[in-house]
Order: structure tokens, then sequence, then C-alpha cells
């Protein structure tokens, strides 16, 4: 026993540090045994039944490994085109949310939060509404002989009615509405956190409002405008309902074609392979533009 | 032999009937719109209150949902409503139970209204609707008549709608329009060219198909929001948006002549109890109430011995006697051996 404590003040600094090391792995250790929960959760409902996907994706007619769902897709041009349009339309929405939703969650963020609060359940209550009855109440706005066309033909405004929906037009008019939420939220979030006195120096220092805007405001509500632009972009690439309705038959994508393939065929192989293509396609997809934009700088605030 | 048949039949329907008081209740899937709620009136209801067979009736039938629940080892589903084509491709997949017709009496029933795997509930027509308002009422001078009025935008200037995402009753059409004779029709189609010559008729049309539709509550809202002025569809749908209120006709001439029918999911959870309540619901008095709810003909020719319902309704009917040489019926076989291919090709057009 003495001996032990005669060794300790011996080489006390080295016996101290292995036990600060000891005592920091272990640390380490038990907060990362509370990720196991949600890495449990991970692993059950989304790698095991993503691997069944690709495991299906690959399982031919004969119930052996076969390209066959793959090599479909390049005999048809159709699912090229169907990946076009997917991109296409997710491009669209969500320019045109950052395009609407930005205005309005800055004009937000000026509010005092009394009022912002207000103004926020403007933005909520359609979130809460159910989907397909904000899908069809755009239908019954928009359509040939709606109530939007009725009223402009009315005024005089044009003389026929005009085609708003069953086509694209139709589809990102009803897709950017269900998706606004998304990119207000995170970014109305961001713009709080910016303090005005950022402004106020950059005023102080001769910026006149739109130079202190650019430089200083913007910048900073970045990253909350790409977290909520990553999460529109990505939504709509699976979008169904809406595209399905507003679109008239003529904006088909890979999850219209993903039903088409099913209700028509059960062939789940054929299915899969689509939803694998899209996953593959959506991740390199945000790896290059994080690249070309730096989102993980903007991100994680980080140069 | 024959007694001994009849015999264990009657044992047979009996022990049915028997388990049937005492039986979980069966779950009924049909499609939603007019459709279920006809079969509701007309068939579901009736049949469960004279058979003490309880029913869950769902919406939102389909065969691909059947199959998964098959697949998967969890079937809910007793009896679901099917078109003849989803039936015999689901059967193809080993997803359906056989009929018991020791149970089920099709006796009466008009012959390929039923196969080993489904039971018809209902003769329908996929027809050409348009807008009486527009170019007048079927049978007046000038009102379209034949497929190629459809595909005609000079003769008859205007939009149109046709299906979407599914090539049943899309090619057949067009064909005809093209100048195809009605019973050359699957011959045609039999071959790529055959294919590809419909398809490049529907693509002419395309810039003037303002909307493809999805389903046949669909088709009956086009009509009746007047946001096309002709399109395909199923006959009933269309008289009832005509009840409604939609200024809507259409013919027979040149319809594809079809039905609807049951099918049990392999592994149906109520087996016995549902197919003693198919057979319930297959009785001629049932069917005979179907077309004051739905223009639907009846599978069961005693339907049309003993329904009470008015001439002119009665003539109105797909599988009527009178209407049924106007029409082309639909080839099982044709859509066994060619739909997969025939709905790339469509969806290839569509995507374009």
């Amino acid at each position: 026993m003495a001996r032990a404590d005669a060794d300790a003040s011996r080489s006390g600094r080295h016996l101290h540090g292995a036990a600060l090391k000891r005592q920091h792995t272990r640390e380490q250790w038990s907060v990362l045994s509370l990720v196991v929960p949600a890495l449990i959760v991970i692993v059950l409902i989304i790698l095991i039944p993503l691997s069944w996907l690709f495991y299906l994706s690959f399982l031919g007619d004969n119930g052996g490994f076969s390209l066959e769902n793959y090599h479909k897709m390049t005999q048809y041009k159709s699912y090229y085109r169907i990946f076009v349009t997917t991109f296409q339309v997710s491009i669209l929405t969500t320019l045109a949310c950052i395009a609407l939703g930005y205005p309005l969650a800055f004009f937000l963020a000026q509010l005092p939060p009394r009022w912002a609060g207000v103004f926020m359940l403007a933005v909520l209550l359609p979130f809460w509404t159910s989907l397909l009855v904000r899908t069809y109440a755009w239908l019954v706005l928009l359509q040939k002989r709606g109530i939007l066309n009725e009223f402009a033909m009315q005024v005089g405004l044009w003389e026929t009615p005009i085609k708003l929906v069953h086509n694209m037009t139709g589809t990102l008019i009803g897709m950017a509405h269900i998706m606004l939420p998304f990119l207000i939220l995170p970014l109305y979030n961001a713009m709080r956190k910016i303090d005005k006195d950022m402004m106020h120096a950059a005023a102080n220092l001769g910026a006149n409002p739109i130079n202190a805007f650019w430089r200083v405001y913007f910048p900073l509500s970045l990253p909350g405008m790409v977290a909520g632009s990553l999460i529109v972009f990505v939504l709509c690439l699976g979008f169904y309902v809406t595209p399905a309705v507003l679109g008239g038959g003529r904006v088909i994508m890979v999850s219209n074609q993903i039903t088409a393939i099913l209700e028509n065929q059960f062939d789940w192989g054929a299915a899969s392979a689509l939803g694998v293509v899209l996953l593959v396609a959506t991740t390199f997809t945000l790896y290059l533009a994080a690249r070309v934009f730096k989102f993980d700088a903007a991100l994680f605030g980080r140069d | 032999m024959e007694i001994r048949t009849k015999l264990a039949a009657v044992v047979a329907a009996t022990f049915a009937l028997g388990t049937a008081a005492t039986a979980e209740p069966i779950t009924v899937v049909s499609w939603g719109g007019s459709y279920g709620q006809a079969q509701d009136n007309a068939l579901f209801n009736d049949a469960s209150r004279n058979s003490g067979i309880e029913i869950i009736r769902e919406s939102g039938a389909s065969m691909s949902k059947a199959c998964l629940q098959v697949e998967s080892g969890a079937v809910t589903w007793d009896l679901v409503v099917t078109g003849s084509g989803g039936a015999a491709a689901a059967a193809a997949k080993g997803c359906l139970e056989k009929i018991d017709y020791s149970v089920v009496d099709v006796s009466d029933f008009y012959p390929n209204t039923y196969t080993d795997y489904c039971v018809g509930s209902d003769v329908f027509a996929t027809v050409m609707a348009w807008n009486t308002d527009k170019y007048g009422a079927p049978g007046s001078d000038g009102a379209p008549n034949s497929w190629a009025d459809f595909f005609d935008v000079e003769k008859f200037p205007g939009t149109r709608a046709y299906r979407a995402n599914n090539v049943d009753g899309a090619l057949e059409p067009a064909l005809m329009a093209d100048g195809v004779a009605p019973e050359d029709v699957y011959n045609v189609l039999a071959t790529r060219e055959g294919k590809e010559r419909a398809i490049n008729k529907i693509r002419e049309l395309k810039p003037h198909i303002a909307v493809f539709w999805e389903s046949g509550a669909m088709q009956a809202q086009l009509m009746k929001d007047g946001e096309v002025d002709m399109t395909t569809g199923w006959n009933g749908r269309f008289d009832n948006a005509k009840k409604d209120g939609a200024t809507v006709g259409y013919t027979f001439n040149q319809a594809l002549l079809d039905y609807d029918c049951f099918a049990m999911p392999k592994g149906a959870p109520n087996k016995d109890t549902a197919m003693a309540f198919l057979a319930e619901v297959s009785k001629a008095e049932y069917q005979a109430n179907l077309p004051f709810h739905i223009t639907y003909g009846p599978t069961n020719k005693k339907a049309y011995e003993v329904t009470t319902a008015p001439a002119e309704l009665i003539r109105a009917l797909p599988s009527h006697p009178d209407n049924v040489p106007f029409m082309v019926p639909v080839s099982l076989d044709w859509y066994a051996e060619h739909r997969a291919e025939a709905l790339e090709l469509y969806i290839e057009m569509l995507s374009e």
C-alpha cells in the first residue's frame, strides 16, 4: 500500500495521464452507448429494408443474380426521361421555394417574436392540412372551369381559359406550396439567430443597407437556406401524390413509374431497381452539389 | 357419382353456412367512387344480411397490394374486386386462391365471365364519352360514333382525355381508329409493328389530349367539370356523372367489352366464410339490383329474368344482347402475353 503510494508520487504525472486517458476513453464509450438505440433503429428501419431493396433489384426472373431489371431501363427511353423530369421538377420546385420563402422568412425574422408567431401560423396551418386536400384544392382553383380561370375571364384578364393544371405548371404550383414550410422553418430559425448588431456594425462601417444585406446578412442566413433547400429537394425527388393529381399524366416522376410497374406487373424487382437508381443518383447529385456549392461548409459553419 | 358430388356440395354448403353464423367477419375490398357504393347498395349489404356473414368493407382494391400481402405472408383481405386482366396477372404470379365451384354456383353465368381464380361480378364497357353540349346527343346527327371520330380533331375539334400509367384498353381504340377491323385488332396487336402502329396513332392525338386519367372517378370528374370534351372510360361512370348533372353521353359502338370480378388472395384469413359469401353475392337476385346503382350488366344471366329494373335501364347495360354485337370482347390471352411490352411502349409515348 505504502509502496504503491510511493510509486504514484514518483511517476505521478505519467500515472495520472494514463488514468485521465482511460477515463476519457470510458467517457467516450458511454456517450457512444447513448447513440446505440438510435443506431439500432437506423439499422432496423433503414439499412435492412434498403439492403433488401438492393437485393430485390438484382434478382432475376429465375431467382438468381441478374442485371435484367437495370438492363430494361436502358432499353426504353422513357426511363431516362422520367429521371430527367424528376430532377427537373425537384430543382424548379426548390428554386420556387427559395424565391417565395426567402423574402417571407426575412419578413418574419424582422417582426417582434409575438407577431412572427402569428404570421408563422399562416405558414404552418396549411402544413397541418392533409396533403391530398391541398392538392385537390389546387385542382379546383386551377382547372379549366376553375375559380381562377372563371374569375380572370369575368374580370377580362383573358378570354379563353388558360391551361394552368394537368401539366408542369400546375405540378410546380402545387409542389412549391406544399414544400414551402420545409424551407421557411430552418431558414427562419437561422435568420433569428443572426445578431442584429452585425447589421448595425456594417452600417457603422459605411455599408449601405443593400450592401450590408448581401455582404453580412445573406451569408449568415445561407446555412439555413441550404439546409431548407436540401430538405425540399430530397423530398421532391420521391414525391408522388401532387404530380399524379396536378400533372395530368404528363409529368411522370420516378415514384409514378414505380406505381405503374407495381400496379400492372407486380414486378418488385423492376420497381426496386428504379428506387436504387434514384437513390444513387440523389446521393451523387448531393455530393456534387456539396463540392460545387461548398454545402458542407455552409451546413457546419466551417470554412 | 353425380349424386355423391351433389351431396358433397350440399354438405360443403351447409358446413360453410354453419361456420358463417359464428365466423369472424370477412374483409371485402372494392374501389372508391360510385362503383364501390353501387356494390354496397346492390350486393354487399343485402348479401351480408341474408347470409348472416358480417363483412368489413375497405376501399383501395388492388391486385398488387393483394400480391404483396400474399408474398409477405400477412394476408388481411378475403375478397378483392379486380379487373379481369388484373386477376389473370395475379393468378399467373400465384397470388390467388382457386375458386371452389362446388360452393359458388356459376351454372347461370355467361361464358367467359369466370375463371379458375375469379368470379365475374359485372360486365362493363370501355367506351368513348363526350360532352353532349358540344358534339350532340348520342345517335343524333353529327354526333361522334366511332373511334375514328374520337381521333379526328378536325371533324370534332376540342380536347381529349386518355388513359394514364396503364395500357389496358388503350391500344385497341387507336387501331380501330386507324382502320383495323374490330375482329382483327388483337391479331394486329400481337406484333411489335401493330403495337407501334397503335402508339403512333395516340402520339398523333397527344397534343389534343389535355389530361391522362388514372381512375374511374377521375373520368367522371373530368366530364362533370368540363375539363375535356371527349374521353375514354367505363360506361357506368358516365351514366352516374349524367345523373349528377353532367352533360355527357357515350356509345357502345366499337366499345371494349370486359368484366370485373371477385378474387381471393392466397391464404385469405377466412377462406371458407369468404367463399360462402362469394356464393351468396353471385346469386342473380343481388346482381339484378346492380343496374339501379350503376349501369354495369350482370354476369349471371338469370339476373335479367328476375330484375325489376325498367326496360330502358336494362337496355342500357353493356351485356344486354342488343348491345353486345357492336362491341369487341377484350382478349385476356393477349393481355397475358403482351401486356408488359405494350405498357413499356405506352409509357414511353407518355413520357415524351
